[in-house]
């Protein structure tokens, strides 16, 4: 344990990210957010609003999808996590989603990719034929400002076909 | 953000004893979805955060012949994937699909936005309808009120020092019942209600002849409220289209609302009266199977 400047100690967590266990020295205070990004070095994940608002820092905790930002990294000791660089198979092939997502240009700056294709990809591992309908609610609460969604929602049914 | 320290018991008194010693200084943490936003914007000066997920009766979801038993960490999306909880309770089913999108789902409690005492909150006045009671662990042991008595004031509840809320108790409803949860917003999904109308019905045997009802109503007060008198006048009257108008009369005439961003308060009273018409209707639909 070592004292930060603030006064609290620091804690060790040991979550499993990606099927690799994890032990990582992160602030009690710190969002599982952070603890990805500045502890693990895990950068794929992304920080928008920082609120719950935008989704784009969704990953799979213990396989549903939640906003890492409303998280604490504490929470996620013994847990499992799922982020960005977890969904491909292996170092060689994207995934599907990600495929179809080059493919139908369903991004343009980048910043929520992460997130949308974490949400899809927790969608299609549950449901893999769903409605346009569905993918639209289900992606609710992954905001992406350049696209105007339909090309995300067309990449998530290509790579459900 | 104040920075705190992360506390996870395993039993309700190491938890209240935590509480205890902050006071003020110390909160429940359910979900998050509103406490580390709230610590975030400086809402809260923490110096420990609960997490009280670890404890078994936090967590619990069970359907007895007496009710439901609803841990107060309990996400909604446990709630609305119990096929059993979908049948008995459709007004908490309403308000647990509708808060938030799938990601605060996995983690949002009903038990935390009752803890989080917004006037505007989704999830209280489904329960209200549904009678629940709040299950309350504090230094002094363990004490039940019914929802309607838990909020004192906008994100104020009648919470004491070192208290929390455990878990709700909902009775199991009478074969001829139905609730719904409506609210308006101006987009179809994903905000924050500028009204909100939960109703319930129990019929008679018939059908013909409403029993009881009751009434809650969101972001039109500094806490939501039941509207005992416009569900009490239903009791006796067939389910026709006059009733039904009258309650949405006074239930307009049981709200104080405000003006702000979202509505003026003549807009919400008007959306109070159009949606308890539309959530009793919506109820006896339910009621009727």
């Amino acid at each position: 344990m070592t004292q930060n400047a603030s006064g609290t100690q620091k804690v060790v967590v040991s979550p499993t990210i990606n099927g690799q266990r994890y032990d990582l020295l992160i602030d009690p205070y710190q969002s599982l957010l952070d603890t990805l990004r500045e502890a693990a070095g895990l950068t794929g994940t992304k920080e928008g609003c920082n609120d719950g608002n935008c989704g784009a820092c969704t990953v799979m905790l213990d396989g549903r999808i939640v906003d890492s930002c409303l998280v604490l990294g504490a929470e996620a000791d013994g847990h499992e996590v799922t982020t960005v660089e977890g969904i491909a198979p292996d170092g060689e092939h994207l995934h599907p989603l990600q495929q179809a997502f080059l493919e139908e240009a369903a991004l343009q700056c980048g910043i929520c990719t992460p997130g949308f294709l974490v949400s899809a990809k927790a969608l299609l591992d549950s449901e893999p034929k769903p409605s346009e309908e569905r993918i639209r609610l289900w992606l609710a609460g992954n905001l992406c400002r350049c696209t105007g969604y339909d090309k995300i929602v067309r990449a998530v049914q290509k790579a459900s076909e | 953000m104040h920075p705190f320290r992360y506390v996870a018991p395993t039993t309700i008194d190491e938890a209240v004893a935590v509480l205890a010693e902050h006071g003020e200084r110390a909160r429940p943490l359910a979900g998050g979805t509103d406490l580390l936003v709230q610590t975030r914007t400086g809402r809260f000066d923490l110096d420990a955060v609960v997490d009280i997920k670890r404890i078994p009766e936090l967590t619990t979801l069970s359907l007895s012949p007496d009710g439901l038993t609803l841990g107060a960490a309990v996400p909604c999306y446990q709630i609305y994937e119990s096929e059993e909880v979908v049948r008995a309770y459709p007004g908490l089913i309403d308000a647990a699909s509708l808060i938030g999108g799938i990601q605060i789902q996995s983690r949002a409690s009903i038990g935390g936005n009752l803890s989080n005492a917004s006037p505007s909150a989704d999830g209280i006045g489904p329960l209200i309808v549904h009678y629940a009671q709040a299950n309350i662990a504090g230094p002094s042991g363990q004490r039940s009120i019914p929802v309607e008595d838990f909020c004192a004031g906008p994100g104020r509840s009648v919470l004491g020092h070192g208290e929390f809320l455990v878990s709700l108790t909902i009775p199991l409803p009478p074969s001829s019942f139905g609730a719904a949860y409506q609210r308006f917003i101006p987009r179809n999904e994903m905000d924050i209600a500028v009204a909100g109308v939960a109703s319930s019905v129990s019929l008679n045997g018939a059908g013909d002849r409403i029993e009881s009802a009751r009434i809650a109503l969101a972001a039109v007060g500094p806490t939501p409220i039941l509207a005992l008198e416009a569900g009490n006048a239903l009791a006796g009257k067939a389910p026709i289209a006059e009733a039904l108008a009258e309650a949405g009369d006074a239930a307009a005439s049981a709200c104080s609302p405000i003006d702000d961003m979202r509505g003026d308060a003549d807009y919400r009273r008007e959306l109070v009266r159009v949606l308890t018409r539309r959530t009793l209707t919506a109820a006896l639909e339910r009621a009727r199977g």
